[in-house]
C-alpha cells in the first residue's frame, strides 16, 4: 500500500457557489485536499454535495472564491486545458451518464479511447475491468438493457479504467446491493491504494465505516465542517480505527 | 528505402484507428437522413448554374474575338455610279492605311443575297433598282477601338464624303452588355446555392449538436477536445456531403448535357461557340470538391462556436 504523501492536489479557498440569480448553494467552503487518501463528503439531501463534485470534477465554475486543482489556479484556467486536467480525474456520476447507443464495452473504453489509447492496447483492461464489476457477460449491452445497479457498475468501471489521480463519486453505491457495494468500495480501496485520491459522496454511513481510514467532510446547507479534521494540516488520522474484519479482508 | 512505406503504413493504420475510435463516439447517420438529398440539389444547381455561366462566358468571347477588329464602311448614295466611284475610292485608301489586315469590297452577289429575305426575289423584282449602300469589309490588326474607327472615317471621307464607317463590336455591345448580365446572375445564383448550403449545413450542425447533446457533455467530462468532438461531426458532414456531391454533379451533368443539345439544334453561330471546353468540365467537377469542403467548415465551425460555449 502506498502511503499518502500529503501533497496538495485540490485547495478550495472561500469557494461560493450560485445558480444564476439564486441564493448560494455554497458559501465560504475552503478546505485542501491530499494526494492518496480517501475522503467521504456527507451532508442530508440538498446540502450541496452534487455541486461540490461538479466543482470538483470541473463542469461548473465557482462564483467566487479561488480553487487550485493539481497546483494550478482551475478558475483561470483556459478552456483548451480543460480537457487534459479532465483526464486526470475519474468520475461517477448519480444519474450514470451512459452513452445511450454504445455498448457496456464501448461505455468503459470510452476514456480511453478519448486520450487516445491504440485500440490493441484497450481490450483487455476493459474486459478485465467488465470481469471484476461482475458484467463479464453484459460486454455487448446496451445502457437501456441493463438494470440500474449494472448501469451503476458499468459507470464505475469507466470511472476508474484510466487510473485516474483523483475519483470523485456521487453515491456511487446507491443503486447495488450491499455484497456489490463492499466489492466496489474494494475496487476504490484499491485504486486508493495505487495513489489515487478518492472523494465519494454518500450519505451511507455504513458505507463510510467499511473504509476507517478514510476522511470526513459534511455539508450542512452549503457550508462544510470537518468532523474528522480532513481539512486540517496536517491532516489528523480519521476518527475511526481499522477494522480489518469488517472490511472482509 | 522500405522505411518510407512502412512509416506510411504506420500512419495509415493510426490514423484509421483513431476515425474508428472516434466514430464510435457519436451514433453515425447512414445517409438515411434528408442531408445527402438537399446537398446533392443544391450541387446539382450549381453545376447548372455554372456551366451556363461558362457557356456564356465562351459564347461572348468568341463573338468578341470575331469582331473585335472589324469595322464596316458603308457608301450611301443614291446615283449607283458615283457609289461605285465613292467605293473604288475609299477601297483604295482602307488598302493603304496602316494597320488594316484585310479589305474586302462585298460584292454584288452577296448583297443581294443579304437583302433578299427582306425586299424578295419574286419575277419582275428588280434590287439594282434600290439604293442599297456598298459595303467594304475592314479588318483591323488590333481592336477598332473609337480613335482607330474615326481617324480612319476622316481619311476615308475626304475621298468618299458619302461613307459610314462603324466598328461592328458596337452593334454586338447590347449582346454583350446581355451576356455579361446573365453571367453575373449565374455568379449570383452560385453565390445564393453556397450560402443556401452553409444555411442547411449549419441548421442540420445545430440539430445534430441539439440531439448529441448529453453524449457530448459526457465526452467533455471525459476529457474529450472540442477538436475531437467537431471532427466527428465534420467526417459525418463530409460524407453525406460526398454522397450528395456526387449526385448532384451526375444530376447537373445530365441537365447540361440536355440543355447544351437544345442550344446546338439551333444551329446558330454564336451558340455553337458557346461549347464548353475542358478546362470548363475540369472546373465544373470541383463543384462537388467545393461543396464537400464547405459544409466541412461550415459543420466544423458551428460545432466549435457551440462547444465553446460549454464549459
Amino acid at each position: 500500500m502506498s502511503q499518502p504523501d500529503d501533497a496538495e492536489i485540490v485547495h478550495f479557498d472561500n469557494v461560493g457557489l450560485r445558480y444564476g440569480t439564486g441564493k448560494e448553494v455554497l458559501t465560504d467552503v475552503s478546505f485542501t485536499l491530499y494526494s492518496g487518501r480517501f475522503y467521504f463528503l456527507t451532508g442530508a439531501s440538498g446540502a450541496g454535495k452534487t455541486s461540490m463534485l461538479k466543482l470538483l470534477y470541473l463542469a461548473q465554475r465557482p462564483s467566487r472564491g479561488l480553487i487550485r486543482m493539481f497546483g494550478t489556479d482551475a478558475i483561470t484556467l483556459p478552456r483548451e486545458r480543460l480537457p487534459g486536467f479532465r483526464r486526470r480525474l475519474g468520475v461517477v456520476f448519480q444519474d450514470f451518464r451512459l452513452v445511450p447507443h454504445l455498448s457496456a464495452f464501448d461505455n468503459v473504453a470510452l476514456p480511453l479511447r478519448v486520450a487516445g489509447v491504440p485500440e490493441r492496447d484497450i481490450i483487455k483492461p476493459v474486459s478485465d475491468m467488465l470481469e471484476w464489476v461482475g458484467l463479464g457477460d453484459r460486454s455487448n449491452a446496451r445502457p437501456a438493457t441493463l438494470s440500474g445497479g449494472e448501469q451503476q457498475r458499468v459507470a464505475i468501471a469507466r470511472a476508474v479504467i484510466g487510473r485516474p489521480d483523483m475519483l470523485v463519486a456521487d453515491e456511487p453505491t446507491g443503486n447495488v446491493d450491499p455484497e456489490m457495494a463492499v466489492k466496489l468500495l474494494r475496487l476504490f480501496e484499491a485504486l486508493n491504494r495505487l495513489g489515487t485520491t478518492v472523494v465519494v459522496a454518500t450519505h451511507d454511513v455504513h458505507l463510510i465505516q467499511k473504509v476507517p481510514e478514510s476522511m470526513i467532510m459534511r455539508l450542512d446547507k452549503g457550508r462544510l465542517s470537518d468532523p474528522t479534521g480532513a481539512l486540517r494540516y496536517p491532516p489528523r488520522r480519521a476518527a475511526v480505527p481499522p477494522k480489518p474484519d469488517v472490511l472482509g479482508a | 528505402m522500405s522505411i518510407l512505406p512502412a512509416l506510411a503504413n504506420a500512419l495509415r493504420a493510426d490514423w484509421r484507428e483513431r476515425t474508428s475510435a472516434e466514430s464510435r463516439l457519436l451514433p453515425q447517420g447512414k445517409l438515411s437522413g434528408p442531408m445527402p438529398w438537399v446537398i446533392a440539389i443544391m450541387i446539382g444547381l450549381t453545376v447548372v448554374a455554372t456551366a451556363s455561366g461558362l457557356a456564356l462566358r465562351n459564347t461572348a468571347r468568341a463573338a468578341r474575338a470575331d469582331v473585335a477588329g472589324g469595322v464596316t464602311v458603308q457608301i450611301v448614295h443614291g446615283a449607283p455610279r458615283e457609289r461605285d466611284r465613292q467605293a473604288q475610292a475609299a477601297l483604295a485608301i482602307l488598302k493603304a492605311a496602316p494597320g488594316v489586315a484585310e479589305v474586302r469590297l462585298v460584292p454584288q452577289k452577296e448583297l443581294d443575297a443579304l437583302v433578299e429575305p427582306w425586299l424578295g426575289t419574286s419575277a419582275g423584282d428588280d434590287v439594282n433598282a434600290l439604293p442599297v449602300p456598298a459595303l467594304i469589309d475592314v479588318r483591323l490588326s488590333g481592336n477598332a477601338d473609337a480613335a482607330r474607327v474615326k481617324a480612319l472615317g476622316d481619311a476615308v471621307r475626304r475621298k468618299a464624303p458619302a461613307a459610314r464607317i462603324d466598328a461592328q463590336a458596337s452593334w454586338l455591345a447590347p449582346v454583350f452588355e446581355a451576356v455579361h448580365a446573365l453571367q453575373w446572375l449565374a455568379g449570383g445564383l452560385i453565390a445564393l446555392l453556397a450560402f443556401a448550403t452553409v444555411a442547411t449545413v449549419l441548421l442540420a450542425s445545430r440539430n445534430a449538436l441539439g440531439n448529441h447533446r448529453s453524449t457530448i457533455e459526457i465526452v467533455h467530462m471525459l476529457g474529450g477536445t472540442d477538436t475531437q468532438i467537431a471532427r466527428i461531426f465534420q467526417r459525418s458532414m463530409a460524407v453525406d456531403a460526398a454522397a450528395g456531391g456526387i449526385g448532384g454533379l451526375l444530376l447537373g451533368v445530365i441537365v447540361t448535357g440536355l440543355l447544351g443539345r437544345q442550344f446546338a439544334a439551333l444551329g446558330s453561330g454564336m451558340m455553337a461557340a458557346g461549347g464548353l471546353g475542358w478546362s470548363d468540365w475540369i472546373a465544373i467537377c470541383c463543384i462537388p470538391l467545393g461543396g464537400v469542403l464547405l459544409a466541412v467548415l461550415t459543420a466544423r465551425f458551428t460545432v466549435l462556436s457551440a462547444l465553446r460555449r460549454m464549459l
